[in-house]
């Protein structure tokens, strides 16, 4: 059987469309075909399937995390301000339904609480760290279950996270350096500098410089806006430029001009939030969603998963090629480790077994024992009965000689008498008997 | 989000295999809160860099076409995507007639307003020519197999590309010969084998040679007959998504099999260009709806439901694909070609019917695999 399939050979990685030369010529049409639809039918497939976009905020308490998202979203998501005495960093989760013309998004927002409250700060990245491995595994999980069901999974791994600089206007706090750098290769991380009114124009300029040059020696690698497409990548390079952002949040509006805009007020001045002049907010919205959205999401399933599966796959003890070099099979491995697996619920299995053996017969025991205490106390019951019934008998033995007795008193008395009143004197007789009676 | 619905209840044949119910309520999803979003945020732009990503890494499609010699597979490639992937095959007076099926495939690029296609055909010269055509489709069997074979291997790698590259058959346009009667126990066959593995529109071929009402009473004929069989040919009913799918798709279904001609030659018709056949009573105009129905197997499988093509593929065909490779996996013996991934499945007896005989393996390893799959 010859099939000379030219398409699928395993050096191609990348945009296989541009090499026609291994193998596939270039043909020209003599007409229109149609199929520059296609674009426009993978949208509506995309919009009937719903797309999920999910954000971490990273930051201290009280830099403005929710209010951020607030404004970026142009809406009131629920929630009130945490307080400073969290005992450790905690992960909070809610998702939403947001719905522009026809698109929809499921909005997940998750936001750590409590962090950098700590006296002891040593372990507060590790929740973080932990929760987006969550969500790696979870999908793992589900891709590598036989009966699985992707095109329906609800992706809850995270796609951003936004790092929340504190505006000190000096340079990074350590535990800003230690946690992104845990987090840079797990995660797309956009470091932004909250609260960005408290810094004056100048102070931000260097203070952006010091950020960048502080997470570049320290080797951190903070998410660059993609620049190898044509359509986006001046604005993107230009974007990139710019970071970190300093950002204002705020959902408080304030007529200016005709518009409704949101502001915040201060005595000596009113900041906008939609102002380029006055903050990067704009360009943050611009880059986070409607630019780069497809971007992120893209870069977390084939950059950052894939590592984190790689990772978890190799430690699982799967490889690619044994030392024979020949192709492993994951079938293999499936089966050793399926093997194991039964084994193990064999033991397990045996050791309830043996736990309810032994269970049974102490029950049984028990019930022994108890019926030999009935039995006991029925026999004494019995004796104690039969011990009444045989006084009893002897009262009433002893009642009746008496009985006996008194009647042959009675008629030997009756017989003297009788004899009595023979000899003389009836009234004496009578008198007696009166007497007697 | 909405999926796919699947029926659950639907299915005849084999109940332990069902493909992957894509109900639109997902135990998985968190609880959502639904939120009322007070200005323009700009979520929608999101649909502008799908576009874009997709434009630039180009499209993918392969296309079978199965029919005996003569029917005019090659001609209907050419027509479809007018271009000439094929030279229409004709056999010349001294070649022999091939001895066994052989599959050929062939790759183009082909681009329209900057939307590029990566389009290859397979074609099965001497399917059913033979006098004994038994088992004439394990070969096609074997080849969608193995295609799924190639993506599941490069899928379960632990390095793995970033974008496998897709050589599974979307679609299969099975050429029914225009005998005007019933569709004979071999198209029966086939049709129920593949329908399971792959997506199959059959087509009347060379429709030319019947006239409207022969045509009409052919198309009932032909779709009693796939009822009466259990094949459910491509847009399978138990997909559809909504209302307006089931209502598109009924209209679709409807006239399934399409009857088209096929044409790679310009003639003047009124003035105009129009690609037709030429006879001594008239010109059959291909693109003329009166004429014959090629606009409408164009426009599906071009114009509106590629994607959906492509999505069913990955979505159920490739899964059930998976399933019962990823079962099987420890009821197939370890032999010595154990590590390499075993190159041939046992087959799994044929669907029950009628015509119910298990297949047995074959020697040699061309790897084929009769899996029960439902759609």
């Amino acid at each position: 059987m010859e099939a000379e399939a030219n398409s699928g050979s395993p050096e191609d990685s990348w945009a296989f469309i541009q090499r026609p030369g291994e193998g596939c010529r270039t043909v020209p049409l003599a007409g229109h075909v149609g199929f520059d639809s296609l674009p426009d039918q993978l949208v509506n497939q995309s919009i009937s399937q719903g797309f999920c976009f999910n954000i971490l905020c990273v930051g201290e308490t009280g830099l403005g995390k929710s209010t951020l998202m607030d404004t970026l979203f142009n809406t009131k998501f629920e929630g009130e301000p945490a307080t400073h005495t969290q005992p450790g960093v905690q992960l909070q989760s809610n998702t939403y339904d947001l719905q522009e013309s026809n698109v929809g998004l499921k909005l997940t927002i998750v936001s750590t609480v409590g962090f950098g409250d700590q006296i002891n700060k040593e372990d507060s990245y590790r929740p973080i760290v932990e929760f987006i491995d969550a969500q790696f595994e979870a999908y793992l999980q589900e891709e590598l279950k036989i009966r699985r069901l992707l095109h329906n999974y609800h992706d809850s791994r995270i796609h951003a996270c936004l790092y929340f600089i504190a505006p000190t206007g000096h340079s990074l706090k350590s535990l800003d350096l230690v946690t992104m750098k845990k987090l840079d290769s797990k995660v797309n991380v956009i470091p932004i500098i909250a609260k960005s009114d408290a810094i004056s124009k100048s102070e931000l300029t260097k203070f952006k410089i010091k950020i960048t040059s502080e997470l570049v020696s320290n080797g951190v690698q903070i998410y660059q806006f993609p620049t190898d497409d044509e359509a986006v990548a001046e604005v993107n390079g230009t974007m990139n430029a710019h970071l970190p952002f300093a950002v204002i949040g705020s959902t408080e509006e304030l007529k200016i001009g005709n518009k409704m805009v949101k502001v915040r007020q201060y005595p000596w001045g009113t900041v906008q939030v939609e102002n380029e002049a006055h903050c990067d907010f704009v360009k943050l919205r611009e880059m986070l969603i409607r630019v780069n959205m497809e971007d992120l999401r893209e870069q977390t399933h084939s950059r950052h998963y894939e590592l984190y599966r790689r990772c978890k796959l190799e430690e699982m003890g799967f490889k690619d090629t044994d030392p024979d070099s020949k192709p492993f099979s994951l079938q293999e491995t499936y089966e050793a480790k399926r093997n194991e697996f039964l084994g193990e619920l064999q033991k397990k299995e045996e050791e309830m077994r043996q736990m309810f053996v032994q269970r049974v017969k102490e029950k049984e025991a028990e019930l022994k024992e108890a019926e030999k205490e009935l039995h006991e106390k029925f026999d004494r019951l019995k004796k104690l009965h039969q011990d009444e019934k045989k006084k009893l008998e002897d009262k009433k033995k002893s009642l009746d000689d008496e009985v006996n007795a008194f009647k042959q008193r009675k008629t030997a008395a009756e017989l003297l008498q009788s004899q009595g009143s023979q000899a003389g004197g009836s009234q004496t007789l009578k008198r007696d008997k009166e007497k007697k009676n | 989000m909405k999926k796919r619905q699947k029926k659950n209840g639907g299915s005849p044949m084999d109940p332990l295999r069902q493909s992957p119910s894509r109900s639109s309520s997902r135990a998985s999803s968190p609880r959502t809160l639904p939120c009322e979003m007070l200005g323009y945020v700009g979520i929608e732009a999101v649909l502008d860099q799908l576009k874009i990503k997709a434009m630039k890494m180009g499209f993918e499609f392969n296309i079978m076409v199965v029919g005996q010699s003569g029917l005019g597979k090659s001609t209907m490639v050419n027509t479809l995507f007018k271009s000439k992937m094929w030279k229409s095959t004709m056999p010349g007076l001294g070649v022999p007639t091939p001895q066994t099926l052989q599959l050929q495939s062939v790759t183009h690029v082909i681009e329209e307003s900057g939307v590029k296609l990566k389009l290859t055909v397979t074609d099965t010269p001497g399917f059913g020519d033979q006098i004994n055509n038994d088992k004439c489709w394990d070969p096609i069997l074997g080849y969608i197999n193995e295609q799924y074979e190639h993506y599941l291997q490069e899928e379960i790698l632990i390095t793995r590309q970033r974008h496998i590259p897709d050589t599974r058959v979307h679609c299969c346009v099975y050429f029914v010969p225009p005998t005007g009667h019933w569709l004979r126990p071999l198209d029966i066959e086939f049709l129920q084998r593949l329908c399971r593995t792959v997506n199959v529109v059959p087509v009347i071929a060379r429709a030319d040679s019947l006239t409207i009402e022969e045509r009409e009473a052919f198309r009932h004929r032909i779709q009693e007959n796939l009822k009466t069989h259990g094949i459910e040919v491509y847009p399978q009913k138990c997909f559809d998504e909504d209302i307006n799918d089931k209502i598109l798709n009924s209209k679709i279904r409807e006239r399934i099999p399409f009857a088209v001609v096929g044409a790679d030659r310009e003639h003047i018709v009124n003035g105009r260009c129009v690609l037709g056949r030429k006879t001594k009573w008239g010109i059959i105009e291909v693109e003329n709806m009166a004429h014959c129905e090629f606009p409408l197997l164009r426009d599906l499988l071009i114009r509106s439901h590629l994607q959906d093509l492509k999505d069913i593929t990955h979505n159920v065909h490739y899964e059930n694909y998976r399933i019962f490779r990823l079962n099987e996996s420890h009821v197939l013996p370890r032999g010595p070609g154990w590590v390499n991934l075993a190159p041939a499945p046992v087959s799994v007896p044929a669907p029950a019917g009628p015509q119910a005989n298990p297949v047995p393996p074959k020697v040699g390893g061309w790897a084929k695999d009769n899996s029960d799959e439902e759609c």
